[in-house]
């Protein structure tokens, strides 16, 4: 068997892993979400909280409840990695620098896991256990929170009622990410992934000498990590680092749990607003184009183009051998078409074109399938302006699941998909202008203008992955990246859930022959054409100065 | 404007409470048990798989080594792997890759230079070695920099050398390499690979055996 068959055999036993768990696992959250019964333990928590799960919240103090939740995750994280020095079991680490903590703190509560830092010589046991994987854990409730608030949004009517906060976090990570979590952990330990609290241990060598190794908590971490679509390494070298990702099938293991709850979430979404078929059609949008990005990526890469992936015979040049060329280039599609940004291969070394498709599938706003969450919400967006657009066309006033596109939500929707090309633009166009930001770049010509792009873009749409020659430990990398994944994460949310309550106000428009039927195929065709095209145009200028000029050049 | 401070506070106040619950549970309770279930039931692999040879630990198996001298199989390149600048009173191990581009003359020439001494190194007066024999596994550095295997062509690559430094006849040492020689998984999952480490060690009971 060839390289390119097994690939293939690959994926396909991927899909078929991803189609078994789709019902299940799409209705059991729809029954979380939906329940009025309260687990004793979530009583006990409600109590802890001081909130009452059974009040009704209106879309802004919806908002108010995600915005300080995460204004306290983002000082708590802070205050953890500044204090790390003086705390125990830290492995006698000394605290993080204030850039640095303001990044790390913010990048993990906006489900980015951008790291400006390396795993293994700076975070400690607390901090990792304790701060940044609770955040993989809480950041991953919050964005299916407001997935679910905006699907309540289309669901109910005459309403101003989306759900309670606390009940949709707590229950998201209780109900959801937890049991799921804990097995996958312990199905990675048992493929050899690390998992103890021991110190740094010297371990002898083959020809002499010893090598120092961290241990931790890296199973109970990769598990989540993975499935939060968070992407933070324990480890520099990410899921690429055999302490995170073994062998091959813990390799295919973890790119299904990256894309196993954002597809899901289609049938959830569908059960909630009472059609499955409409969860479908939102699915085969998602699949198609996170499919095609497969097959290019496969093929690029197979192709190897490029001098020093030509002279070397083969695109190995950061890629483990376990894993091959095949399921390096599905699991780099998966985490880029997700809000995901682990890596099990460095996609600056990728081809030129390779490169270019893990930066257009977060530009494409990352909702193929997207993030836990911010993946549904985020097509959902993508859906009211497609069936805008052909409302237009025919010169009909549009409608989506029986609830009236107007001025209103045309509005929101539109300020939601402006929101991240303008920050990935302006802030890749301030780095290029000033003198020393370019400093930070590693490669030259069209890669070291790929490789800011890259960094902005992955930050804006909340990836955290990386061209990682780029030295974005530096004041300026530090802050702006920050303050890009902040305002890329919470801006968009405040318009979703403006939204949301925008639609669940209005009574429900009756069905008519003249209705643009969106669970149909044609449907998904329009909204596959919408994302194509919407960013296409908005991005096509940066990437032909970045990976087209680079790839084409090949 | 006082009542939207006393709110804020109280919601500001309702949100600590619950990460900090939230904390409890995910980042106390979740970790303990699975490292207690991990310990239990998996502690050779749950502790970094570490290999033995002579009763002393070696190394790991998931972890690849440096400097192997020729007389062993050497691994794939690690031109990507760093040290650690930032709490030095360690040494420690820093993963990474080059993130060098396709296009970039620096990783043209190392890949250039790699392909030339995988030459040299593997031809004899008898047994020359062409530059379209080499794979690419042999001349790239690989995403972690800690890769503990190469690839079956580079494995079988350096047969030669590898028996005629140790006094084996090629025939010997091929049938260790076979041997340690692990298929995709299920017959389709991942490359067949050679874990250099584990190879090396059965090499050596070879030749002490004679």
């Amino acid at each position: 068997m060839g390289p390119v068959l097994a690939g293939v055999l690959q994926l396909l036993a991927l899909i078929a892993a991803l189609a078994l768990a789709y019902v299940p696992l799409g209705n059991y959250m729809a029954r979380v979400y939906s329940s009025d019964k309260h687990w004793r333990v979530e009583k006990w928590a409600y109590k802890g909280i001081g909130a009452n799960p059974d009040t009704e919240m209106t879309w802004s103090a919806y908002l108010r409840g995600v915005l300080a939740f995460s204004a306290v995750g983002v000082l708590f994280l802070y205050l953890l990695m500044r204090l790390q020095g003086v705390l125990p079991g830290s492995l006698g680490f000394s605290s993080v620098n204030p850039a640095q903590s303001f990044n790390t703190a913010v990048s993990f509560v906006t489900n980015t896991n951008w790291q400006s830092y390396y795993g293994e010589q700076t975070m400690g046991h607390v901090v990792q256990t304790a701060g940044l994987a609770v955040q993989n854990f809480v950041s991953a409730a919050v964005g299916m929170a407001v997935a679910v608030a905006l699907v309540r949004g289309f669901a109910r009517s005459r309403t101003g009622e989306l759900g309670n906060f606390w009940s949709d976090l707590l229950r998201g990570t209780v109900r959801i990410l937890l049991p799921l979590a804990a097995i996958a952990a312990i199905v990675l330990v048992a493929c050899g992934v690390i998992q103890n609290f021991s110190g740094i241990h010297e371990v002898g060598q083959f020809m002499g000498g010893t090598q120092q190794w961290n241990g931790g908590a890296v199973a109970s971490q990769e598990a989540i990590k993975e499935i939060g679509t968070n992407g933070g390494g324990f480890f520099n070298a990410n899921s690429a680092h055999p302490f995170e990702n073994p062998t091959p099938f813990t390799n295919l293991f973890e790119i299904f749990l990256i894309l196993v709850i954002p597809f899901a979430l289609t049938r959830t979404f569908g059960v909630m607003v009472g059609s499955v078929k409409q969860g479908y059609a939102i699915l085969a949008t998602m699949f198609t184009i996170w499919l095609g990005f497969v097959a290019l990526m496969m093929w690029t890469e197979f192709a190897h183009h490029g001098p020093a992936l030509q002279a070397a015979g083969g695109a190995y040049e950061g890629k483990e051998v376990r894993f091959g060329v095949g399921a390096s280039s599905i699991f780099a599609v998966s985490t880029t078409l997700t809000s995901t940004g682990a890596v099990d291969s460095f996609h600056s070394s990728f081809t030129g074109l390779g490169g270019g498709i893990t930066m257009l599938g977060m530009m494409l706003g990352e909702i193929a399938p997207g993030g836990v969450g911010s993946g549904l919400y985020g097509m959902l967006i993508m859906a009211v302006i497609a069936v805008f657009i052909a409302g237009l066309m025919v010169g009909r006033t549009p409608e989506y699941l029986g609830k009236k596109i107007g001025t209103r939500e045309i509005k929101l929707a539109a300020c939601y998909i402006l929101i991240t090309p303008a920050l990935v633009l302006i802030f890749t166009a301030a780095s290029m202008a000033l003198p020393t930001p370019p400093h930070s770049m590693l490669n030259s010509g069209a890669h070291g203008f790929s490789e800011v792009l890259y960094a902005f873009t992955s930050a804006s749409n909340n990836n955290g992955s990386a061209f990682a020659g780029l030295n974005a430990n530096t004041d300026w990398f530090n802050t702006m990246t920050g303050l890009a994944m902040l305002l890329g994460r919470f801006l968009p949310m405040v318009f979703v859930l403006a939204l949301a309550g925008s639609l669940a106000e209005q009574k429900p428009v009756p069905m008519t022959a003249g209705t643009l039927r969106t669970e149909k195929p044609l449907f998904t065709g329009l909204l596959v054409g919408a994302i194509v095209i919407i960013t296409g145009l908005t991005y096509f200028p940066a990437l032909a100065l970045g990976p087209l000029a680079e790839g084409l050049a090949s | 404007m006082n009542n939207s401070v006393v709110n804020t506070a109280r919601l500001l106040g309702a949100g600590l409470r619950a990460l900090l619950v939230l904390t409890l549970v995910t980042g106390v309770i979740y970790p303990l048990v699975v490292t207690g279930i991990a310990q239990g039931l998996f502690p050779g692999k749950a502790n970094g798989s570490e290999v033995k040879a002579d009763g002393k630990v070696v190394g790991s198996s998931l972890i690849g080594q440096q400097g192997y001298s020729l007389d062993y199989f050497q691994p794939r390149p690690a031109n990507g792997i760093g040290e650690n600048s930032v709490n030095t009173q360690y040494k420690l191990l820093l993963s990474g890759a080059t993130n060098l581009s396709a296009d970039n003359d620096k990783l043209v020439k190392s890949v250039q230079a790699a392909k030339a001494k995988v030459v040299k190194d593997n031809s004899t007066a008898d047994h020359e070695v062409e530059p379209s024999q080499v794979p690419a596994d042999a001349v790239t550095s690989s995403g972690s920099g800690l890769d503990p295997d190469i690839s079956a062509a580079y494995a079988d690559l350096q047969v030669h050398r590898v028996a005629e430094r140790n006094g084996l006849t090629d025939a010997q040492v091929r049938k260790l390499v076979d041997g340690h020689t692990e298929g995709r998984t299920l017959g389709f999952i991942g490359e067949p690979r050679v874990n250099v480490l584990e190879l090396n060690i059965a090499l050596k009971d070879l030749v002490a055996k004679g």
